[in-house]
């Protein structure tokens, strides 16, 4: 309790250093700075840093993240249908819903301006299959938005990435439900047959028997196809060219570093590639895990939250590698066809360790005088 | 410390999984249903009460320095009873316990209160200690067996309670859901005995486990000088 007066109690001080503007929270990272301030009158003020600020707040940038997320979302409504829409309304509604009732049951201070509550809702959404029921998708936005991000006191203090948290409760709890793949059908499908997802159908022939290039032949993903999103899945993990469109706003605009998604495709390209070099009747190429599955969407919008994911750019490259890697590990060796949403809650329980290994130096420190004054 | 006071301390002011947060391997592990929980905590208490009496009965013999082993088999004595007379009329429910009877012998709560209570006090208080918290300890695995049961499974002592369509909450059944389940319960009772000692006029101080002040976990990023201080 006295820990969140300590946080709180830090903003006066910005506030002058700020001029009097809206007071920034104080921003997750360390931003680098676009526009000193213009000089005043001269007046002395002495404040504790940061002194520089950015023209961004927290709604601000879960606003440009809503915006990235549109393309990948539209392409999920046209794919699956009305159905989807629903699973869109439910989440996000739920989402904000909860958002309010639980701050309000503690007696905080509302947060529904911040726009995370409809970040989360959307996420969770886009880590749903289309036509989850209604019940589903409810139990998604409890778990997101109270086991993932409130009970540990909000936005900022979440050690997991709560969109994530949502789907591996619903992924453990309800299998059948959630791995129920349906067809896409265009834009007024209300009820679809069920179709295979790439990784799927891969584990689905591996485990009769068949090899890998069988099973591709059966499934008949092409590269082109996995790209633009013709593919059974979740509602918005499908087209990588529309997650992509997204991601690059997001790098464009600052608020995500390409540390996180390139090493994250990078290493699961390469892993996959070692894999499918060493046996390609078992593994399949580097080019199908690397467009299939929830990758893209993982590495883009859930891997780089600025909450749960190292502070430092060699940290979040780290991050990365490590979501990579177990990424992988779980795809071809553990007993879910896909792993993403596991590799990112893991290494999202890394952070807190990757930041202390990876403190940048003082600045100014002399390294020796540094190694000294620690020794002694 | 009169008899009553003793009696009550287990069940609630000093509760062994919700007070002092001790012996957690098993109520984490054992605790899907209410049935299992019963059978661990009647199990554990059968074996504090024993081992309460026998050790508070030595404790004018057992040196000091070597108090540790002889407190454990002692222990393991009773827990090989246990064990054999569960397996013996109670083979389902032994079974369904497993590997964690055994693991009775290094309970935090049996050996916690063989040091801190019975070595120190008379046969009919630690015989009296030993059951208050094993009823505490009992009482709580049933509370937290009962919240996972009935979310995990959609039902109660084994009777199902909401119909053959209910979809159950899986992951309350398996290893996250205990702790999810444990941190609420915690939660609430946290704040139920801060609301009782506001209104009796005390400061209320969160158990020292629960405590922000006592943890590094916020706190590891900010290097060896800001681990230490805490």
């Amino acid at each position: 309790m006295s820990m969140e007066q300590d946080k709180t109690g830090a903003s006066p001080p910005e506030v002058a250093a700020a001029g009097g503007d809206p007071p920034a929270p104080p921003p997750a990272k360390p931003a680098p700075p676009d526009k000193a301030e213009p000089p005043r009158a001269p007046r002395l003020v002495v404040s504790t840093s940061p002194h520089v600020h950015r023209d961004q707040d927290v709604p601000r940038i879960m606003r440009s993240v809503v915006w990235a997320l549109v393309p990948g979302i539209l392409v999920g409504l046209w794919f699956f249908g009305l159905a989807a829409l629903q699973v869109y309304a439910i989440a996000v509604a739920g989402c904000l819903l909860f958002e309010w009732a639980f701050r309000r049951m503690l007696g905080r201070p509302g947060t529904l301006g911040d726009w995370s509550a409809v970040v989360t809702g959307l996420l969770l959404a886009m880590n749903l299959p289309a036509g989850s029921p209604w019940w589903l998708v409810v139990v998604g936005c409890l778990a997101a938005i109270v086991l993932g991000k409130q009970i540990y006191g909000g936005l900022g203090y979440n050690p997991f990435n709560p969109a994530l948290v949502a789907r591996v409760v619903l992924l453990v709890s309800f299998p059948v439900q959630m791995t129920t793949w349906p067809a896409q059908g265009g834009p007024l499908t209300v009820d679809a047959t069920t179709a295979a997802t790439p990784l799927g159908a891969i584990r689905e022939a591996l485990s009769v028997g068949q090899t890998v290039p069988q099973a591709m032949a059966g499934a008949d993903f092409p590269v082109w196809k996995l790209l633009v999103g013709m593919r059974g899945g979740c509602l918005g993990e499908v087209s990588v060219i529309a997650l992509l469109l997204g991601g690059l706003f997001l790098l464009r605009k600052g608020h995500i570093k390409w540390q996180v998604p390139v090493g994250f495709i990078a290493t699961v390209f390469l892993f996959t590639g070692a894999a499918w070099l060493g046996d390609p009747e078992r593994y399949a190429n580097p080019l199908y895990h690397t467009f299939s599955g929830g990758l893209f969407l993982g590495a883009f919008f859930m891997a780089t939250d600025m909450v749960t994911s190292p502070v430092t750019r060699r940290g979040m490259f780290i991050f990365a590698v490590g979501c990579g890697l177990i990424t992988v590990i779980i795809r071809l060796w553990g007993g879910y066809p896909e792993g993403v949403s596991f590799a990112i809650l893991l290494m999202n329980a890394a952070t807190p360790l990757i930041d202390r290994y990876t403190k940048p130096q003082v600045f100014g420190a002399k390294r020796k005088l540094y190694e000294e004054a620690k020794a002694a | 410390m009169t008899a009553g006071q003793i009696f009550i301390r287990g069940l609630w002011k000093e509760n062994p999984i919700f007070r002092l947060v001790l012996g957690m391997c098993p109520t984490l592990a054992v605790t899907t249903s209410v049935v299992n929980g019963m059978g661990m905590g009647l199990a554990s208490t059968f074996v504090l009460i024993c081992s309460n009496g026998i050790i508070a009965l030595l404790r004018g013999f057992i040196p000091k320095k070597v108090r540790i082993p002889a407190f454990i088999v002692i222990i393991a004595t009773f827990v090989t009873i246990v064990d054999l007379v569960m397996h013996g009329f109670f083979y389902d429910l032994h079974r369904n316990l497993g590997l964690f009877i055994p693991l009775i012998v290094v309970n935090c709560v049996i050996l916690g209160r063989a040091e801190a209570f019975a070595s120190r006090n008379g046969v009919g208080a630690s015989l009296l200690d030993g059951l208050s918290m094993g009823l505490g300890f009992t009482l709580s695995l049933m509370l937290l067996g009962a919240v996972r049961e009935i979310l995990g499974n959609g039902s109660l002592l084994g009777y199902t309670l909401f119909g053959p369509d209910f979809p159950p909450l899986l992951v309350m059944v398996l290893p996250p859901g205990a702790f999810v389940a444990l941190g609420f319960l915690m939660a609430g009772i946290n704040k139920l005995e801060e609301r009782r000692a506001i209104h009796a006029g005390e400061e209320y101080a969160p158990p020292r486990e629960m405590d922000c002040g006592n943890c590094v976990l916020c706190r590891l990023g900010e290097g060896d000088d800001g681990g230490a201080a805490a």
